[in-house]
């Protein structure tokens, strides 16, 4: 068992490697009465055409979340999160487009509870009337999301700025696409992904790391697989699919979402470096302490509502800026001119060391979660980062680094604006 | 067990103070009380939105935030609440705890000074706000409450509310009406935030690693200049024990995918006493506030008919509210399902394991919330609205001692007032 020490942020980790691949985590929290656990494997939305035992598989969009759902279903006929709410844990898991995580907190029985979380995950029980049961619940909650216009307008945007790369993908499917689901596909997809060389478990809380490892050893097979191939599509050009969209839903004023599509850096450290850079770079351009926000608040462009940010995915990275606006083209042009501002006459020195200052206090803020905590921890792992050394690289970020991102990302071909319309808009 | 503190600074003005280690940030926040009412929701909501915009020595939103990321970008941000027929005017502060800041390690003080200057300095000409503030924040305040329709569920509760308790404070929305906001002059403005400064109930509230006389210190240096004086009573809610008479039932249309069905119930009239509380929480647990719920188990996982089907209470002013999202034709089968539950609660339907398990999800509850300052400081300011101290442990303690009998009194108490459902345009 490794122990990693973090000084700067007041944590320490505990990692192992089991015999059957599967990587843990532990963060020791001695403080705390609550623990949460984190089960996750590297399969979501976007995986959908995979080789399982030397044949290519293609299966319906939306599956991986399709089986997230089914998961909870176990062989005696019960249900895990039923099993782990009646002993008082709070459990829930979500499927995002790279990852599918399980995970519950409790402030007692956390061993039982534990137990229960790795059993449940590891051992499929699908009947095709459970499969057919299942669909009544998930097309309600597509249904839910099509009238959701935040979510309606992502999906627009990673639409337009991506052709190719399947995090086009929509993660809960359509209610047409889910409808071709069987059971036997499902577990094919629980053979090929919920192994544990392709999975990884964290745990925050007052436990002893090793008993985690011994519990994992005794419940998850015991052989370790080989990974499995994916295939993500073709290669992905570096400007957007479309420049602008967008569409009529019942809102009171328009919803926007600009994206810059960028190009990922080539391995797991540099992708985490271009992460902080990006996310600084974003908050030194046009977050609430830049001289742009201001400008687009004071005109009534933007309101407090207004946010952006990085995000990244296996095989793609991209920026996002939104809100409400009544005028979301402008909020777009007064970006780009502010990007032209920027390139001749550079960052102002004060504010980018003051949002450095800024970006570290908010990341150890956000270490009171133990969610986020394992979450990250969860998904760095999978991408072969280790997100806690963030201090150090701050340390080496200069305004010439963030003035070269705003060069080479912000040009008008890498960039997308999505709009929803309130129904009685004309425009 | 978490020691709070709790010292009045002056008549009407209560700190309470949290001290733990446990956590990387500090939290520090200040709430105005007001009875809600039809003519001052609107410029209470307004009040902290114009104030977070500038003060005398940080004049505008650009200079207020390079002070906040100097502190290593610490946020004050407005904050409003409804409890029951209180509304919570403030804001909340969350700051990198003394603990992680490099070199010179004292935050609070700072942050409480800043927070009392936003509070008590606005910027503006003698007895006047910023017309131009004003102004702005009001259209964002108009915008605001415009785009309540962007989501579906939370539109549909609010409808209900305002529909089933005409005529009732309860009806008024946290941020009043948009002709409400529409009216607002600066005039008014000013007048209503003297008014509120100097007769307002005052909760102060801190949750970090600084000792309680520290955290009084740095407060009392910070609201130094807050009027003295008598302050009015902490509001209290009026509740009816019984619904008006029939059901009532009203619907909208809109172009939405998916139904709402909103049920609003009485619960005998109000209360906030520790056991009324325990006895209520439990009852909502078994019925419809916890994946191991008649609701969720019947309705979303027995007939498919939702992706979820949830009950919440607002004790304090005697109604407990249900909500689903539904196919438009299934709504009568969702509604009957809905009451049979009810029913089942009220004829003592439960089974040893139910109660059981909901009490486990009650009781785990509670205990995390120790262990997150959000949910901690929602729970003291839920404590100190009703006039009420009892700590999580002792309402756990109390949830513990709830009987199969009580629970079914209390479920005897729950009576049907209104449905409100939303409906997709016909065609």
């Amino acid at each position: 068992m490794i122990k990693h020490t973090y000084e700067r942020i007041g944590e320490t980790l505990y990692e192992e490697t089991l015999e059957n691949g599967l990587r843990v985590y532990v963060f020791p929290k001695p403080d705390f009465g609550k623990c949460y656990a984190f089960f996750a494997t590297r399969y979501g939305g976007m995986d959908t055409r995979f080789r399982l035992n030397g044949q290519w598989l293609d299966t319906p969009m939306g599956i991986a979340h399709y089986l997230e759902h089914k998961m909870f279903d176990t062989p005696d006929g019960g249900n895990a999160l039923m099993k782990l709410s009646a002993a008082g844990a709070s459990p829930n898991a979500f499927t995002s487009s790279a990852i599918t995580g399980y995970h519950f907190e409790c402030t007692e029985g956390f061993w039982e509870n534990l137990r229960t979380l790795l059993e449940f995950v590891s051992v499929p029980y699908f009947t095709e009337e459970s499969v057919q049961k299942e669909q009544g619940i998930i097309a309600q909650e597509i249904r839910m999301m099509e009238d959701n216009p935040g979510r309606q307008s992502y999906r627009m945007l990673l639409e337009s700025l991506y052709q190719n790369h399947p995090i086009r993908n929509s993660v809960a499917g359509s209610v047409e696409s889910i409808a071709q689901i069987t059971a036997e596909t499902l577990y094919h997809c629980h053979e090929a992904f919920y192994t544990p060389s392709n999975m990884v478990l964290c745990v925050a809380g007052n436990v002893d790391p090793e008993q985690v490892c011994d519990l994992a050893r005794e419940i998850l097979p015991k052989e370790a697989k080989a990974p499995i191939p994916r295939d993500h599509g073709q290669d992905e050009p570096r400007e957007v699919n479309l420049r602008e969209n967008s569409k009529v839903m019942p809102v009171a004023a328009p919803l926007f979402q600009i994206g810059v599509k960028g190009q990922p850096a080539q391995d797991g450290p540099g992708c985490l470096r271009q992460k902080l850079l990006g996310d600084l770079t974003c908050e030194a351009l046009m977050g609430s302490s830049s001289s742009l926000y201001s400008k687009l608040y004071t005109q009534g462009l933007i309101n407090s509502g207004f946010y952006c940010g990085f995000m990244d995915y296996p095989g793609c990275c991209f920026l996002v800026a939104g809100g409400e606006s009544k005028d979301p083209a402008a909020v777009r042009d007064a970006i780009l001119a502010e990007v032209e501002r920027i390139g001749r006459e550079g960052l102002d020195q004060g504010l980018f060391d003051r949002m450095k200052k800024a970006a570290y206090g908010s990341f150890v803020r956000g270490l009171n979660s133990f969610e986020n905590l394992c979450v990250e921890q969860a998904q760095a792992y999978f991408e072969g980062q280790d997100p806690w050394t963030f201090p150090e690289i701050y340390d080496t970020m200069t305004r010439q680094d963030a003035e070269d991102f705003i060069r080479t990302w912000f040009c008008p071909q890498q960039m997308t604006l999505t709009v929803i319309r309130p129904v009685e808009d004309p425009a | 067990m978490l020691p709070i503190y709790e010292r009045t600074l002056a008549p009407g003005v209560v700190l309470r103070a949290v001290q733990t280690n446990k956590f990387k940030t500090s939290m520090l926040g200040i709430t105005f009380l007001e009875p809600l009412a039809e003519d001052t929701a609107s410029l209470n909501a307004l009040l902290p939105k114009v104030l977070r915009r500038g003060t005398r020595n940080h004049p505008d939103m650009e200079r207020l935030s390079a002070a906040l990321d100097n502190l290593y970008g610490g946020g004050i941000e407005p904050l409003i609440r409804k409890k029951g027929e209180t509304q919570c005017i403030g804001f909340w502060g969350s700051f990198l705890d003394d603990a992680y800041v490099p070199g010179d390690s004292r935050i609070l003080e700072s942050a409480a000074s800043l927070l009392g200057e936003i509070v008590l300095e606005p910027a503006g000409e003698g007895e006047s706000f910023r017309p131009d503030y004003v102004e702005s924040e009001k259209a964002n305040l108009v915008d605001k409450i415009r785009s309540e329709v962007n989501d579906k569920l939370q539109y549909s509760l609010s409808r209900l509310r305002s529909l089933m308790c005409e005529g009732e404070a309860y009806s008024i929305e946290k941020l009043g009406s948009e002709d409400q906001a529409r009216a607002i002059t600066g005039e008014a403005l000013y007048s209503r935030y003297r008014d509120m400064l100097a007769t307002a109930p005052v909760y102060l509230y801190y949750c970090g690693s600084s000792d309680p006389d520290r955290v009084e210190a740095a407060f009392r240096a910070a609201f130094a200049s807050l009027p003295q004086g008598q302050r009015k009573e902490i509001p209290a809610p009026v509740a009816l024990a019984q619904p008006k008479g029939e059901v009532r039932r009203f619907s909208d249309a809109m172009d939405v995918s998916q139904g709402k069905l909103t049920m609003g119930f009485r619960t005998g009239g109000g209360s906030s006493d520790l056991d009324t509380v325990a006895r209520f929480m439990l009852f909502n647990a078994i019925f419809g506030g916890s994946t191991n719920s008649k609701l969720f188990l019947n309705v979303r996982e027995k007939l498919s008919l939702c992706y979820f089907a949830s009950s919440s209470l607002a004790l304090s002013k005697g109604v407990l509210l249900v909500y689903s999202g539904v196919e438009f034709a299934n709504f009568q089968k969702a509604e009957d399902e809905i009451m049979a539950q009810l029913t089942a609660c009220q004829t003592g339907d439960i089974t040893p394991e139910e109660l059981e398990a909901a009490r486990r999800s009650v009781v785990g509850s509670l205990r995390v919330s120790l262990d997150a300052q959000g949910r901690l400081e929602e729970y003291w300011v839920n404590r100190f609205v009703t006039g009420t101290a009892y700590t999580p442990e002792e309402l756990a303690e109390a949830v513990e001692k709830v009987t199969l009998d009580q629970v079914v009194e209390t479920a005897c108490q729950v009576k049907l007032d209104s449905i409100y459902t939303l409906r997709g345009k016909e065609g």
